[in-house]
């Protein structure tokens, strides 16, 4: 993790491949389980399941998914969890979000490598996979339909459709706030962030990183040519 | 399905539109008359026989009970209980035919994920389309009775059809024509309540003076129904629920959830679009990339002074 001076503008690393491949391998469980799980509970979004060949194929991969992003995540939060505990400044930042969503970050307090709503999407995202696994588990008829009793099979599915929606939402607002707020997409595809996207969203962060020290990645400009030396 | 066609569907698992209406059917029933069962199982026989099913050979646990409960094969089952009657004195071998009891209102449907699964025809039979089952174990929770089985080879979920084929042209399910006491009686709905009231009046004058008719009202009413010696207690027969309903739980989940879930996961969307389009775009300024070289020139020199 480096600040990097390159040759049109400055990089800071934000996230190493490692973190990169988990976070796009838990991306794309998650997009698969909302499908074939959207196809399962609604008739209308029933369609969907032939994008895994029939409703039988989803009913089978389904649960198989989540054991997917379970594994994942497991990997993402041990990776992430030392920046994601919770600070004073984190509750006076979400005290002022309506100023990050018109776009008016100026006077927010210095933020460190997330902000309060990062961490509590990080949270929540934790909270909510624990309890679909949980309760995923009570309601995968295939290994477990003798192992639990119907009435706590009911209660599964219904936990497992409220937590699936709070996941849905949780999501959303991951995927919008990493588009409305412009540059930090990079960080996921490319693994760095400009200094100036890390100046106005994370400055605490860009003090740490810069002060690990600056590394120079322009060429040496070329030597101006003058005068030839005389010749010995 | 020999005879009943999609053109006799009255309701279709997991679809939004609705059946066709042209159809409109006597609503049959079952009448099965425990106070005339002899447990011999022919009607256990003969749905194997008619059905092409073939039950694993088990083992005695010590009751008459055989298999031990319904199974994919097996969709009718003999259930015996030894009551002592605490008024009489008297033992009483109270023996009830287990299976599907065709509701009117039938969890299975309501809970089921997959369009066309399960269907019931406007004479009131419902029936598990296996080509369209994709075996989520759905209608099991869905159930009041607890019938529905899933098959572990084949992942499809089974019951009792009330042998829709046969009824489909003209005759009784491979059951009530087995049945040599003639405890198991088959006709239209109406025909059969008005037969069970003789057979309450035989009882009653026989000293049997809570027998009764089982066609649970919270269910809408079954296509199967019971003819009880003792239809205040229910339960005496191998826990035949009082008052079976469709769970809370599943109401709730097929209902307000999915509506509610729907519409919260489609509001945020069109607030993100909303957001989207009229917010100032939060981006960086050529001012903070200017800023944040000073920045980082300040805190590499502390880092190296440090």
């Amino acid at each position: 993790m480096a600040v990097r001076r390159e040759e049109e503008r400055t990089t800071v690393d934000r996230y190493s491949g490692r973190v990169r491949v988990n976070h796009w391998v838990t991306a794309i469980s998650l997009i698969l389980l909302a499908i074939s799980g959207a196809a399962l509970f609604h008739p209308s979004l029933f369609f969907m399941a032939s994008l895994f060949g029939s409703g039988s194929n989803t009913r089978m991969l389904h649960p198989w998914i989540g054991c997917v992003l379970l594994a994942s995540f497991a990997i993402l939060f041990v990776q992430m969890v030392r920046y994601n505990f919770w600070t004073k400044a984190d509750s006076h930042w979400m005290r002022h979000i309506g100023d990050v969503m018109s776009g008016n970050e100026e006077n927010l307090p210095e933020v460190g490598k997330y902000n309060g709503g990062q961490k509590i999407i990080f949270w929540l995202m934790t909270l909510l996979i624990l309890v679909l696994f949980a309760t995923g588990i009570v309601i995968w008829y295939e290994y477990f339909g003798t192992t639990f009793t119907i009435e706590q099979q009911r209660f599964g599915h219904i936990l497992h459709a409220l937590a699936a929606i709070a996941m849905l939402l949780v999501v959303i607002v991951h995927i919008y706030a990493a588009f409305y707020v412009r540059g930090t997409i990079n960080a996921m595809t490319e693994g760095k962030v400009t200094g100036g996207w890390a100046f106005r969203h994370h400055r605490l962060w860009l003090r740490r990183e810069a002060r690990e020290g600056v590394i120079d990645e322009r060429q040496t400009p070329p030597r101006r040519l003058g005068p030839k030396a005389p010749a010995e | 399905m020999a005879g009943l066609q999609s053109q006799d569907f009255a309701r279709i698992s997991a679809t939004t539109f609705r059946p066709p209406d042209v159809r409109h059917d006597f609503e049959v029933a079952k009448l099965i008359d425990v106070s005339k069962c002899i447990g011999c199982k022919a009607c256990q026989a003969a749905c194997l026989e008619w059905n092409n099913l073939r039950e694993e050979v088990g083992i005695n646990r010590g009751v008459y009970d055989n298999p031990h409960d319904l199974t994919p094969n097996s969709w009718t089952l003999m259930r015996f209980t030894e009551w002592e009657n605490p008024e009489s004195g008297n033992l009483e071998w109270l023996i009830r035919k287990d299976g599907c009891m065709h509701c009117a209102d039938p969890g299975c449907l309501k809970a089921c994920p997959a369009p066309g699964a399960i269907v019931q025809y406007n004479n009131g039979i419902v029936d598990f389309i296996s080509e369209n089952c994709i075996g989520c174990g759905y209608c099991v929770k869905g159930c009041p009775f607890n019938i529905p089985r899933i098959s572990q080879t084949d992942h499809k979920a089974y019951k009792c059809t009330l042998c829709s084929d046969r009824v489909s042209v003209g005759q009784a399910p491979a059951c009530a024509k087995a049945c040599p006491t003639g405890a198991i009686v088959f006709g239209t709905k109406q025909a059969m309540l008005d037969y069970a009231q003789t057979r309450l009046t035989d009882l009653k004058s026989r000293g049997f003076k809570n027998a009764g008719i089982y066609d649970p009202p919270g269910v809408g009413g079954t296509h199967v129904m019971y003819v009880l010696h003792h239809a205040d207690r229910p339960q005496l027969y191998a826990n035949l629920p009082e008052n079976p309903r469709i769970s809370q739980v599943v109401e709730l989940w097929k209902g307000l959830t999915k509506y509610a879930g729907m519409a919260a996961v489609g509001f945020a969307a069109a607030f993100a679009f909303v957001h989207a389009t009229i917010a100032r775009r939060n981006d960086v300024s050529r001012a903070e990339d200017r800023e944040a070289e000073h920045l980082i020139d300040e805190e590499a020199a502390r880092g190296r002074q440090t």
